[in-house]
């Protein structure tokens, strides 16, 4: 491949400990993730999916092997990876600007320049009526775009989505998650999903990941290619003939047995 | 409230929401108003002696006559400054305390158990020791009202800080955020409710330290007033006290629940 390689997850194992047992969640995870592409993470619940993106993360520290994105050692947060979690987590007391303002603040990037941007970036998103508006009067739709634009704005190399949407209802969840989609492909943005909705994963993302059991290891990686007229959006992806056929596929990856 | 274009039902709801507040605030009063009556004409025909009981008519006389030749404001302002201060301190004290807990969760094991004594303990029973190792005068006095808030403060707000939502703390440490970062950003703001919440409890607790102290030691503030007067079997000046007293409290409680609404108006 001619593109950059944003992330190199290598040999990755991690091994919990609590009183009762010792638990082995992830076991030789190997995966390389290059610039503009979109990464589905599916796998039965327990395989340590979200455990895997609070390495890269650097939240977690790995028990066996390392990742590096755009060449650097994770061995803490690193500024240029943004998170994003499955509700929106906007702090109450801030208004939705703040709120947007949080993470520059934190990292004492605050200035004039940023607020503007800040603002700028509310009103292409569709929430500049909202700028000096409070969480709660918000819908969780519009949460959620705010919690986007709060990881945005820290211009990060790579995202990390974990169940973004699961928080959401079933409308919203589809019209977000192809706003979200179109957004990250038009602002050329890595991005890691962790998903349990395998037609979310299809059709947002150019590759999806299936994990095992745990020990979660890789089983499989599809490489999506649908055939959409035009530009591929998440939504229009879902019509495409060979949705059904990766479901399927994947469906069967997963081995669910309830 | 704009008035263009309401319905008549919806009038006919309001007016009737409107009745129905109405018609509490003077079942309130009324309660009040009755009350006093009662006491006053059952005091006059001397259903009860009014020797032991006192009458309202009585203790306004008395107000006045102490309003009047400057004692009331003496004892007054005694209580007063030793609860605010009592109070202001403990609240500080207490979130100092209940900050390095939460900062340290080992501490915070190794001390709980004696939290857990201290908060059961009738924090009453330490106040003699306090006036003998603090001495018997505003200091003592206020060190009580310290120890019988700061418990309660430590607990509610160091409860409070530790449940903040862990998925908000890994937002900020996603940020890169240090731990006083974490504090300031995060876990100070999100325990404002509860800390308001405890202030609630913390000012009557207060008053329950002053009072217990100028009870044992003091030459003034309302708590003297009442032992006074009940040593010299005048229980017209202790129920004036406590009526004064009820008053005070009443008025800080609201004072507090007022800073609330301003404060917050992202709780819903």
């Amino acid at each position: 491949m001619d593109k950059a390689k944003v992330v190199e997850i290598k040999d990755l194992g991690i091994t919990y400990h609590t009183i009762e047992e010792e638990t082995e969640a992830l076991r030789d995870v190997n995966l390389d993730i290059y610039h503009n592409e979109i990464i589905g993470v599916v796998g039965p619940s327990g395989c340590g999916k979200s455990t895997l993106l609070s390495i890269i993360a650097g939240l977690i520290k790995p028990t066996k092997g390392s990742v590096r994105v755009n060449g650097r050692l994770v061995d803490k947060p690193l500024n240029n990876v943004g998170y994003m979690f499955q509700s929106d987590q906007l702090f109450e007391w801030r208004n939705i600007l703040n709120n947007v303002l949080l993470g520059l603040e934190i990292q004492g990037k605050l200035d004039d320049e940023a607020k503007e941007r800040a603002k700028e970036m509310l009103h292409s998103y569709g929430l500049g009526d909202f700028i000096y508006s409070y969480p709660y009067q918000l819908s969780g739709g519009m949460r959620q775009r705010v919690a986007l634009i709060r990881t945005l704005i820290l211009e990060p190399d790579l995202l990390l989505l974990d169940e973004p949407f699961s928080a959401l209802d079933y409308q919203t969840r589809l019209a977000i998650s192809d706003e979200i989609g179109t957004i990250l492909k038009k602002e050329e943005k890595t991005a890691i999903m962790v998903t349990h909705d395998i037609s979310e994963a299809i059709s947002m993302s150019d590759r999806v990941v299936v994990l095992s059991q745990r020990p979660g290891t890789i089983k499989k990686i599809f490489d999506i290619k649908l055939s959409c007229n035009k530009e591929r959006t998440p939504l229009k992806s879902r019509e495409a003939p060979e949705f059904r056929q990766y479901f399927n596929e994947i469906w069967r990856e997963l081995d669910i047995h309830v | 409230m704009s008035n263009k274009s309401i319905s008549k039902s919806h009038q006919e709801y309001l007016s009737a929401i409107k009745r129905r507040k109405r018609s509490i605030l003077i079942a309130q009063i009324g309660i009040l108003i009755l009350t006093l009556v009662l006491w006053e004409v059952a005091a006059n025909f001397r259903w009860i002696d009014p020797f032991i009981v006192s009458s309202p008519s009585r203790i306004v006389k008395l107000f006045i006559e102490y309003a009047t030749n400057g004692n009331l404001h003496k004892h007054v302002f005694v209580s007063l400054m030793e609860t605010i201060v009592g109070f202001a301190a403990g609240t500080i004290l207490g979130l100092i305390i209940a900050i390095g807990l939460w900062w340290s969760e080992y501490w915070a094991r190794v001390i709980d158990p004696y939290i857990v004594v201290l908060n059961s303990l009738p924090k009453t029973a330490l106040a003699p020791i306090i006036i003998i190792w603090v001495g018997a005068g505003y200091s003592g006095i206020i060190v009580t009202a310290i120890s019988v808030s700061i418990v309660v403060t430590i607990m509610n707000m160091y409860n409070s800080f530790i449940s903040t939502d862990p998925n908000k703390i890994k937002l900020l440490k996603t940020f890169g955020a240090s731990k006083p970062q974490i504090l300031k950003k995060l876990v100070l703001p999100a325990s404002i409710p509860n800390l308001i919440g405890t202030l609630k409890i913390s000012i009557g607790l207060s008053w329950v330290g002053v009072i217990i102290g100028e009870f044992l030691v003091s030459k003034a503030g309302i708590g003297y007033l009442i032992v006074y007067g009940s040593q010299v079997f005048k229980l017209d000046i202790v129920m004036m006290g406590v009526v004064i007293l009820a008053i005070i409290c009443a008025l800080m409680y609201k004072i507090i629940a007022s800073i609330e609404k301003h404060f917050i108006k992202w709780i819903e």
